[in-house]
């Protein structure tokens, strides 16, 4: 009887959460709401994977009203395994985070928090499971607006401000992606995605349909962060909570992606995309702009947070570039570094996260030798600073292997030089940190310092021992994301 | 004249487009943070006026099911819009409040001395 009900619940426990946090108003109890929501999130998510997987997409009409008319919830292998990924991240920060929310956050504030963090993760899910086009932009602006409000919570007054201007920027992006919807509906009469895969083909070289995939494409690509289109995302990162950052900086920007993916390869469709239109060429310049700026940028700044918010830019480029291929083992590759680089991201930015419980900063020049005082907490840095970098024996060198075939089976050999070029880079400022904070002698601030509460350091440990577990038996998250490429580029026809 | 007759006849997407862009203008010529958000709310109701005009048809009804009434109007992206400014003051609300914080936080809502200020430290 339940087992019916899953897609639905996937994203209605997480908006009863919310409302449940909201009301306790007191911080011990909103954490236990959030932690036993974002705990039953991997189960759903996960049963749902297994049944898409055995038995083909699950369809579920909302309210019993039959699609194309009523809104339908459609889970195939492609979200699935994002819906995994985004629950799983919720779920592994959630014992992280009493203890540093404690901390970084007023009490009085600290129930307000687990509400927005339930309500964005419930945004995040609605997108990736919904088949509805307007109905994801709900929940875009769902996840996006509980995102300002988690970033605004950060200690520091640049929190707000990094805030408003994410709220600025992704507000424009939201509003772009339903002008995009609106010109589908306007051409197509249906907001089922499935729908106007099937009714766009006729109409495919009129001008309001050209126009729709600009603004879907331009709004979208402000959502994930792609390289010019991704000013808004350093200051964010670098001012929030530790825990949002982490829980944000895996999800958020990956589940636009997951929405890209569907729209270019799901609705419009490989053959109008890719080869009719120059977007191969427009994704593969910006992609390869975002992987070398971004990383020489990320060298030289002195936050270590703000350092790993333009590597992320960095490696949305990996991703995005995997999706230009268009080819099965590049967008195989790309779906795979989307996963990977979520666990690698949230890892560090955990880790980051309990320097910052125990030193109050993660400025560079304060973490002198503090690899002494916290030898585990820099220890799980080093490892997950390796899986960025892309070394064999880490999730990073899977990813980055498969869009090197995947660049080759495209005829693209130069691609390859340049994955290993800025491979190089991110050696530059991984390492940095890894110097200060391992071969400087131990500095002022870090001397009091010592390895958090096991609250702290094991979803950090989990999350870094997937890194390595991945890096060496992909055969779970490639096949996964074999399949999630065959169907995408199959299309919904 | 027959340019002139094609652009009247489309002139309800002559007024959504001014209004779109102009809200877009301001939000990136302002450095006053209301006057910003003044320009987005702008940018996003042009966006109601593309989803409703389309949907109204000249001499349509209400849709009823009556042997009368033949021609009605799309009553979808009305709902939908309903929604979108839900959306539109909710963002507008969040906006505004963040305004109050900075004022509080930095004593001005101008962006070239916010960021003055934050140069100094």
């Amino acid at each position: 009887m339940i087992s019916a009900h899953l897609p639905v619940l996937q994203v209605a426990l997480p908006l009863l959460g919310a409302v449940l946090c909201a009301m306790l108003h007191r911080g011990n109890w909103a954490w236990a709401v959030a932690l036993v929501v974002s705990w039953t999130m991997p189960f759903i998510a996960g049963s749902l994977l297994l049944q898409v997987v055995a038995n083909g997409p699950i369809s579920y009409a909302l309210g019993g009203w039959l699609p194309p008319w009523g809104i339908e919830y459609r889970v195939d292998v492609v979200n699935a395994f994002v819906l995994v990924l985004v629950s799983c991240v919720g779920a592994v920060i959630m014992p992280y985070a009493r203890l540093s929310v404690a901390s970084e956050i007023a009490p009085e504030r600290q129930a307000w928090f687990y509400a927005m963090y339930l309500l964005c993760l419930c945004g995040l899910l609605g997108i990736t499971i919904t088949d509805d086009a307007f109905n994801a932009f709900v929940f875009l602006e769902i996840s996006s607006l509980s995102a300002y409000v988690l970033i605004a919570l950060g200690r520091d007054r640049r929190a707000l401000l990094a805030a408003y201007q994410y709220l600025i920027l992704g507000t424009i992006g939201a509003t772009f992606y339903v002008i995009g919807v609106g010109l589908l509906y306007t051409m197509t009469g249906t907001l089922n995605l499935v729908d106007i895969a099937g009714r766009i083909d006729a109409i495919e070289s009129t001008r309001p349909i050209l126009a729709a995939l600009a603004f879907l494409t331009v709004g979208i690509s402000l959502k994930l962060a792609l390289f010019p289109l991704h000013v808004w995302l350093p200051n964010a990162y670098a001012y929030a909570p530790s825990v949002a950052t982490a829980f944000l900086a895996a999800t958020a920007t990956k589940v636009a992606i997951y929405l890209l993916l569907r729209f270019f390869f799901s609705v419009f469709g490989v053959g109008f995309v890719f080869d009719t239109l120059p977007v191969t060429t427009i994704f593969l310049a910006l992609s390869i702009a975002a992987m070398f700026g971004a990383s020489i940028v990320a060298v030289f700044q002195e936050d270590v947070k703000r350092m790993l918010a333009y590597s992320s830019v960095a490696q949305i480029g990996y991703i995005t570039l995997g999706i230009a291929l268009a080819n099965q083992t590049g967008l195989t590759g790309g779906i795979v570094h989307l996963f990977n680089h979520a666990i690698m991201k949230s890892a560090l930015f955990l880790v980051l996260g309990a320097v910052f419980y125990r030193i109050g900063s993660v400025k560079i020049q304060e973490l002198a030798g503090i690899g002494y005082r916290m030898p585990i907490t820099m220890g799980a840095f080093v490892i997950a600073g390796l899986g960025i970098i892309g070394t064999p024996g880490t999730a990073g060198f899977i990813s980055k292997w498969y869009l090197a075939l995947g660049a080759l089976e495209a005829g693209d050999w130069w691609i390859v030089f340049l994955l290993v070029g800025s491979s190089v880079i991110s050696i530059l400022y991984i390492g940095r940190v890894v110097e200060v904070a391992w071969f400087r002698p131990v500095g002022e601030t870090a001397k009091a310092a010592s390895d958090p509460p096991h609250s702290m350091m094991i979803p950090a440990l989990v999350l870094v021992a997937a890194t390595v577990y991945f890096g060496i038996d992909a055969d779970l998250t490639v096949g996964v994301a074999a399949q999630a490429a065959q169907t995408l580029l199959e299309g919904l026809k | 004249m027959d340019f002139l007759h094609e652009i009247a006849a489309h002139y309800n997407h002559w007024i959504t487009v001014f209004l779109m862009v102009s809200g877009l203008y301001i939000v990136v010529a302002r450095g006053n943070m209301v006057k910003k958000l003044v320009g987005l709310s702008l940018f996003q109701t042009s966006v109601y006026l593309l989803y409703i005009s389309p949907a109204k048809i000249l001499g349509g009804t209400a849709p009823i099911i009556s042997e009368q009434f033949e021609v009605y109007s799309n009553p979808l992206p009305h709902v939908l819009i309903l929604t979108a400014i839900v959306v539109g003051v909710a963002t507008l609300a969040l906006g505004l409040a963040l305004v109050v914080r900075i004022n509080e936080a930095y004593g001005t809502i101008e962006e070239d001395e916010i960021f003055a200020e934050d140069e100094d430290e």
